[in-house]
């Protein structure tokens, strides 16, 4: 596809073991954890230094190569899903922890960093990076700055943005841009790491990224609360808030959520509850105490059957462990488990989930449905077989309707996992086309050959 | 030329099985080899899309799927922790099959797997000769550690510090035994497996006498051959048939309660990966090969769970021991606290626990021999972790992982000895 002397000079930029041209590692990387048709790159590129990663920017860009970055690929939403004739651009080699400062409470790394592996290290320095997506023992931080994701203590501590002070990065034409700083207060200019959050590859490649840590709380709580009536959860998340409590995390369980996980852990949860919320509160052991009591005690008010707060790390764990289960207990149901992301405030999350059930019904289909409830954030995951088109043409039906109902609410396409390929499609309903001309005109200023991973958030 | 039409019709059959991959990609965060490698390819989610792909006509390169197929462990690690259950290791094993199967397998594995495994007769003769002449290309490379590399470039063994043949293999100092059931009122048969017949006998040697020590008859038959790993995760399933119908056969003729081997890769050899590939036998061979199955059971959690063996305080002063957790023993058969309380139960050793204890040492069997150099990263990792926990023994319950420990450690000249925590028991015992 590209001629002999163009693969020469990849390969001599970043050495021939690292220029992938066979069939089957090409095919490797055609896909992302989203249900969509892979598409095989012409060639898969592994820069193992930043001087590299910008040649390799440049390369393409002088030639036309379209050019997709990638980390993990573990997003959902088909944004590591490149063009035919473009290539794929490998940061995962790129995996230094440049810096950890505690004093001044921020880290330097390079984007192929994996999540887990950075909040682990940064807890050897008696520190805390707070997003941890589900997908965090396998995500880079590249990749979770690009989608801005979030994670289960979205509620308290926000979600990446909240934490990304500065990212440098090669533009199109491979000059290394500067932006942020390593201050908390910083006004200098345009926010132009801000841009480069959510911004899934299509404005720049990232080199370097500085994100702040913060001191780790001393104590937690976590509790399960269980409800015969879904909408007297939702009512008890409002009231939980409107108590000024900010749990770190609240979860919310449906029914069918429930049942999969009983039958895959056989943990002994509540089988016949409608909804459960799991909540942890953190912070200074007094205050957590203190805190815990009045969730218990509003849960209870607001009509949850039963609530367990767990006294030991032991029992904690149990409880995150039905959580966590959620996501194994509904993929391992059907051959295809399609994750959606329908983001909803907070007082709207009872009207949301009686929707996407009744579409469901509508369309045959089983779903279940748990998420971020603290945040609105729904993970509603429908089952199937993408194998069975007829089925899946339902899927993908009621997929539609679900962002249907989730803008009518005045929410949002996605809470956390970017529009990627999978939702572009769908940007101009809940914005506007004057802001898909602004984002277009931006990225032609930037990229004016559409090099940067083309196709997504804003289409072709 | 091959016909990718046929090898894609036949593919198609792991279609259910492979499909329950959401493509998440959770696998990466503990695939050894992706680790050392960051390869797509290399890792459960890419090789399941490719064995897709070849299923479905949409890659042309057969070869260059076989070759990312082979290039795994079957450690087991990403099947134990796959959020969507994927059953990893029938697929990549159930592929291996028809893929080699169908673009034939490289000629020095057909003259082991054909020639010698399967003749476990000749395979005896010509490990009795090897021993005789192994001195001529080899010298001792640690006495620690009982290690020996080669005298000459070889490329087979390049660099590697292996475990020399034994002088007498197990199957020579005890040829066959049938004793009854002492006080513990419980009889075995003792399956050692090639490894420790023929390079670690005083592995055997010490089963023999734990089990004699606590009352526990042993029927030990004198034809018994390989479990077959090696053929079948090479995807020879003939060869991998005769192993398994040969041994059927000779434990079909004892009377025990349970069948133990002290290697975790001939466990779960016999308890997971026999049973999976018996359709095609007589009934009869089904029954015996379903039986023996579940009898099997770890040397460590027989004499734990079923013999009592107990912990002991630890001493003060004594030897420093880590432990190594095969995947096999704990990945797949989900032994990983007994061998530890064995450790323990001989009073004269400290246990303390390394870091990833439980990540893949990298041998993996065939790997070892056709991925060396990503084999060695993996051990070199093993290595670093076992020095920091500073022991001056690691215990495993898996020969293989002996071999590759001892070849990383040796290689090194480091001052640690690889041992079985029954080696390590039977130390204690008058
Ligand atoms: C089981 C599972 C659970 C998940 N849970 C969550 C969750 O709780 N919260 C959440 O928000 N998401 C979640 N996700 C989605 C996904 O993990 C996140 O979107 C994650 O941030 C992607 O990281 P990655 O390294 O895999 O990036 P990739 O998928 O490889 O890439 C994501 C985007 O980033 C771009 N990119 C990557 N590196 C760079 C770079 N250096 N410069 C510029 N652009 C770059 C890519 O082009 C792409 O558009 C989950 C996914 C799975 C499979
Ligand atoms: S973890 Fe399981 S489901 Fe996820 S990609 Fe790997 S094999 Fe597939
Ligand atoms: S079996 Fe082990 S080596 Fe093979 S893909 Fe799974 S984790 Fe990796
Ligand atoms: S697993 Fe290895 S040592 Fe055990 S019998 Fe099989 S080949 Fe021999």
């Amino acid at each position: 596809m590209f001629s002999n002397a163009l693969i020469k000079e990849f390969k001599a930029i970043v050495g021939k073991q690292n220029v992938l041209q066979k069939e089957a590692d090409r095919q490797a990387y055609a896909y992302d954890a989203a249900v969509l048709d892979p598409v095989v790159p012409a060639m898969a590129v592994c820069p193992t230094t930043s001087e590299e990663l910008g040649k390799v920017v440049r390369l393409c860009n002088e030639n036309g190569i379209p050019l997709t970055p990638r980390g993990s690929g573990t997003n959902l939403s088909g944004g590591t899903i490149p063009e035919k004739k473009g290539i794929v651009l490998l940061t995962n080699a790129l995996n230094k922890i440049i810096e950890i400062n505690a004093q001044d409470l921020y880290a330097v790394i390079q984007p192929g960093v994996v999540t887990a592996q950075f909040a682990a290290e940064v807890a050897r320095h008696g520190l805390f990076y707070p997003p941890d997506p589900g997908s965090m023992a396998v995500s880079t931080l590249g990749g979770n700055v690009a989608e801005n994701a979030g994670g289960l203590r979205g509620l308290k501590y926000g979600v990446t943005k909240d934490y990304v002070m500065g990212v440098d990065f090669f533009d199109v034409t491979g000059e290394l841009v500067k932006s942020g700083s390593r201050t908390v207060k910083c006004v200098t200019g345009l926010n132009l790491s801000a841009l480069q959050v959510a911004s899934e590859g299509i404005l720049g490649v990232f080199n370097e990224i500085v994100l702040k840590l913060v001191p780790p709380p001393a104590a937690n709580k976590a509790m399960m609360a269980v409800f015969d009536d879904i909408d007297k959860a939702s009512e008890t998340v409002a009231a939980i808030i409107a108590a000024h409590i900010v749990p770190c995390t609240l979860e919310i369980l449906d029914n069918s959520t429930i049942k999969y996980v009983e039958d895959y852990t056989r943990a002994g949860m509540p089988v016949t509850a409608q909804a459960i919320l799991l909540i942890e509160v953190d912070g200074h052991p007094a205050q957590v105490a203190e805190e815990a009591e009045k969730v218990v005690s509003i849960c209870k008010t607001a009509g949850a059957v039963d609530v367990q707060a767990a006294r030991d790390e032991a029992e904690r764990n149990k409880l995150w462990e039905a959580r966590r289960a959620a996501l194994p207990a509904l993929a391992r149901a059907r051959p295809t488990t399609v994750l959606e992301d329908a983001t909803v405030p907070r007082s709207q999350i009872p009207a949301m989930i009686r929707a996407i059930n009744e579409i469901a019904k509508k369309h045959r289909l089983e779903v279940g449905t748990f998420g971020h409830a603290g945040d609105g954030n729904l993970h509603p995951t429908i089952l199937c077989d993408k194998r069975d088109t007829r089925e899946f043409e339902r899927v993908e039906q009621a997929v539609d309707e679900i962002f249907d109902v989730a803008l009518s609410l005045k929410g949002t396409l996605s809470g956390e996992h970017g529009i990627g390929l999978a939702k572009a499609k769908w940007l101009e309903k809940e914005t506007s086309a004057a802001t898909i001309a602004y984002a277009r005109a931006l990225k032609t200023a930037v990229d004016p050959k559409g090099i940067l991973n083309p196709g997504k958030i804003i289409g072709g | 030329m091959i016909d990718l039409h046929k090898l894609a019709a036949m593919l198609q059959e792991l279609d259910d099985q492979m499909v329950t991959c959401m493509k998440c990609g959770m696998c990466q965060a503990v695939c050894p080899v992706f680790r050392e490698t960051l390869r797509e390819a290399d890792v459960t989610r890419g090789k399941i899309a490719l064995l897709e792909n070849l299923a479905h006509e949409m890659v042309a390169d057969a070869h260059g799927v076989q070759e990312k197929l082979n290039k795994c462990l079957l450690c087991g690690s990403c099947q134990a922790n796959c959020p969507s259950g994927v059953t990893v290791i029938d697929i990549f094993i159930k592929a291996r099959i028809i893929v080699n199967s169908y673009l034939g397998l490289p000629a020095a594995k057909k003259v082991i797997f054909k020639g010698m495994l399967t003749r476990p007769r000749l395979f005896n003769a010509l490990v009795a000769m090897g021993e005789k002449f192994q001195g001529l290309f080899s010298r001792p490379a640690d006495e620690l550690l009982g290690s020996s590399c080669s005298k000459v470039m070889s490329p087979l063994i390049g660099d590697r510090h292996f475990l020399p043949l034994a002088e007498k293999p197990l199957r020579m100092r005890v040829p066959e035994l049938n004793t009854p059931a002492g006080r513990s009122g419980l009889k075995v048969a003792f399956f050692p497996g090639c490894v420790i017949d023929k390079m670690l006998p005083r592995i055997g040697e010490a089963v023999l006498k734990v089990l004699d020590y606590h009352g526990v008859g042993v029927y030990l038959p004198p034809a018994q051959a390989c479990c077959g790993i090696p053929a079948v995760s090479s995807g020879d399933s003939e060869s991998f048939e005769k192993l398994v119908r040969l041994n059927a056969r000779a434990f079909a003729r004892g009377e025990f309660d349970y069948l133990v081997t002290a290697c975790a890769t001939c466990t779960a050899t016999i308890k997971e990966i026999w049973p999976k590939f018996m359709d095609a036998y007589p009934p009869g061979v089904q029954t015996m090969v379903r039986k023996l199955a579940d009898k099997t059971m770890d040397i460590n959690q027989f004499l734990v769970d079923r013999v009592g063996v107990r912990s002991q305080p630890a001493p003060t002063g004594g030897r420093r021991v880590t432990y190594h957790d095969p995947c096999h023993l704990k990945k797949s058969l989900g032994v990983s606290a007994q061998p530890r309380t064995l450790l323990q139960a001989n009073p004269a050793f400290n246990f303390v626990e390394m870091n990833e204890a439980d990540q893949c040492c990298g041998n993996g069997g065939t790997f070892n021999l056709q991925h060396y150099a990503v084999s060695k990263k993996i051990g070199d990792r093993k290595r670093g972790n076992i020095l920091a926990s500073k022991a001056e023994v690691v215990a495993t319950g898996c020969p293989a992982c002996m071999m590759q420990m001892t070849d990383m450690l040796s290689q090194h000249g480091d001052r640690v000895q690889v041992c079985h925590p029954v080696e390590i028991y039977a130390q204690a015992l008058k």
